[in-house]
């Protein structure tokens, strides 16, 4: 009497987690389809070249120019400036927390951190746009505090949390014997870490990152805050600049369904989402090679 | 971040809205066509894209005094709504100009009035940091401004300063009107653009906080959002006129530049539904629906 009611529930159950595991597929698979239906549209009014490769973007004009190589490239200005302060000011957390900080400053430096994961990208960009930008513009002396450096230091933030987690447990994940060995050859604490450790932690550390730049070049909100959104093409980091995903941001809401715009913005979109994938996958594939030694 | 928060969803609900009423409409066009000005329970309102939103609210609100009245607000163009009038495919058409010439005529013809009501009036103001200098500009001079032509604040009796020129984004009547208005001189089409180098501010909010804090800023926003920390500038239509500042009764009175009114059009003396409708839109609490949607109230 019990046993068929079990096994009934048991398959249920098996099926339900079935579900749920593939239903992320789907999605993604139809999310693709999606864009691509949509945005291959932007190739009847525009070639590709002069899409990926225009210098005005005047989406509204008539005839519209819809050239993204301002926003590309803003979105590459911000996301490489955030790499370079994240990166180094994470990975250097990283190895404090895992290597040096004593027991319970360890415990609440790793709070902080997630704190800092929890805050919303709006409220960074509202800190941005009243403490920051301001600040900025007086210490550079710029014409305007709107700069892709802005974005840059904003996203170095959202981007911390991400690579400081990744990269403590890569450090963590270092045999000891390796630690161990290095100490006992007579290796200083800093030599070990820096000779050692660094190597065994490396693939890690590097996915970290990875995964720290697809965050950060996918951001929206407080980039559109701080960054301008000028559509031209960067010449420095102190320059405003436009990024692709605060462009579908700020105009899809008023882009007629159809119409060439509507395109080049799912367009923008495949664009952002073939340059994101390409960060994951490089970051997966760096952690299954770190896994795999 | 207040107004694109709460208005992009107004937005997308109205592109299905202004579907809903395009098969509304042929449903009527084969069935019952509105009659004259009265309306009866269902409303058709059409016209100015720059009034939709303000439509769609006011429709909104009446309905909840009214829920048994049918409203469907749809765009197309102020032109569209008053050829809607003519071909009574509408009740109400929102138009942001004025009625031509042609227009007057043509209705003398076919034997009706064009009834008009001005119902808001759309008013934008030029600001600067409350350092600057400047405190006066003419329309050419902001034309070459925001075209990006002269870029340093001594052309106009300013501090040798760059100018940052902060624009709203293209998703914004706002910014539309303004190009249209200055840029273009008062065309819709014209190859005239705001210079690239131009931020685009994704608010009202962004553009007032960075103009009261960068002295080489120079941005525009609705006339709801003067503030004390923005300092507002006086706007001539031209170099031998006194330039105005922007003040609900200089745009009421049409002196300052960068305005106009946003008008109802009815066919024949409002009567009905329709009377009730615009009656509302005229009441206390329609005209705070239009200082909420960031236009000059009429009253």
């Amino acid at each position: 009497m019990k046993l068929p009611s079990r096994r009934l529930r048991e398959f249920l159950i098996e099926k339900l987690i079935f579900l749920s595991g593939i239903a992320s597929v789907v999605f993604v698979v139809l999310i693709f389809i999606f864009l691509l239906r949509e945005g291959v549209s932007v190739l009847k009014t525009t070639s590709l070249g002069s899409f990926l490769g225009g210098h005005f973007w005047y989406p509204i004009s008539t005839p519209a120019k819809l050239g993204i190589l301002p926003l590309i490239l803003g979105s590459l200005m911000v996301t490489a400036g955030a790499i370079a302060i994240a990166v180094p000011l994470g990975i250097a957390a990283a190895f404090y927390i895992a290597e040096v900080a004593p027991k319970r400053l360890r415990t609440v430096l790793k709070s902080c951190v997630e704190v800092l994961a929890a805050i919303p990208s709006v409220v960074l960009g509202f800190l941005g746009i009243t403490v920051l930008v301001p600040f900025l513009k007086s210490v550079f002396n710029l014409p305007t505090g709107l700069t892709a450096f802005s974005g840059s230091i904003m996203l170095a933030f959202m981007a911390l949390p991400t690579i400081i987690t990744i990269s403590e447990d890569a450090i963590n994940a270092v045999p000891r014997e390796y630690k161990e060995g290095a100490l006992a050859l007579g290796a200083t604490h800093w030599q070990t870490l820096f000779r050692v450790v660094i190597h065994g932690a490396l693939p890690g550390i590097i996915a970290a990152a990875m995964l720290g730049i697809g965050r950060v070049f996918g951001e929206t909100m407080a980039v559109m805050m701080v960054t301008g959104n000028a559509a031209v093409i960067p010449q420095s980091l102190f320059e405003p600049v436009r990024t692709l995903t605060a462009t579908i941001a700020a105009e899809m809401g008023e882009a007629a369904k159809g119409s060439a715009h509507y395109f080049a913005l799912f367009a923008v979109g495949i664009v952002l989402f073939v340059i994101s994938f390409a960060i994951n996958l490089t970051a997966d594939i760096l952690l299954n090679r770190g896994k795999k030694k | 971040m207040r107004t694109k928060e709460e208005r992009a969803p107004i937005r997308t609900g109205l592109r299905a809205f202004i579907i809903m009423g395009a098969v509304l409409l042929a449903a009527a066009a084969c069935g019952r066509r509105p009659s004259g000005s009265s309306g009866g329970t269902a409303l058709q309102i059409k016209g100015s894209d720059t009034m939709v939103n303000l439509g769609q609210a006011w429709a909104e609100a009446f309905n909840k005094l009214h829920p048994e009245i049918n409203i469907a607000v749809t765009g197309g163009g102020s032109g569209t709504g008053i050829a809607a009038i003519f071909n009574q495919t509408c009740d109400v058409a929102e138009s942001s100009r004025g009625l031509e010439e042609k227009e007057l005529q043509a209705a003398e013809t076919a034997g009706f009035v064009i009834h008009e009501t001005i119902a808001a009036l759309d008013g934008i103001v030029v600001v600067v940091h409350p350092s600057n200098p400047v405190s006066a500009l003419t329309m050419e001079e902001l034309r070459e401004i925001f075209m990006g032509r002269v870029k340093r604040w001594t052309a106009f009796g300013g501090e040798d300063r760059p100018i940052v020129l902060l624009s709203r984004e293209v998703n914004s009547g706002t910014h539309i009107f303004f190009k249209e208005h200055v840029l273009r001189r008062g065309k819709s089409k014209g190859p005239e653009e705001f210079a690239p180098a131009a931020l685009m501010m994704p608010s009202s909010y962004a553009i007032a906080e960075e103009t009261s804090r960068n002295e080489n800023a120079i941005g525009y926003y609705g006339l709801g959002y003067i503030s004390p920390r923005q300092k507002v500038l006086a706007v001539a239509t031209d170099a031998h006129t006194p330039a105005v500042a922007p003040t609900i009764e200089s745009i009421r009175a049409n002196t300052y530049p960068i305005s106009r009114p946003l008008y109802f059009f009815t066919r024949g003396e409002p009567s009905g539904t329709v009377k009730a409708f615009l009656d509302f839109a005229l009441s206390p609490a329609g005209q705070d629906i239009v200082r909420a949607i960031d236009f000059v109230p009429v009253k």
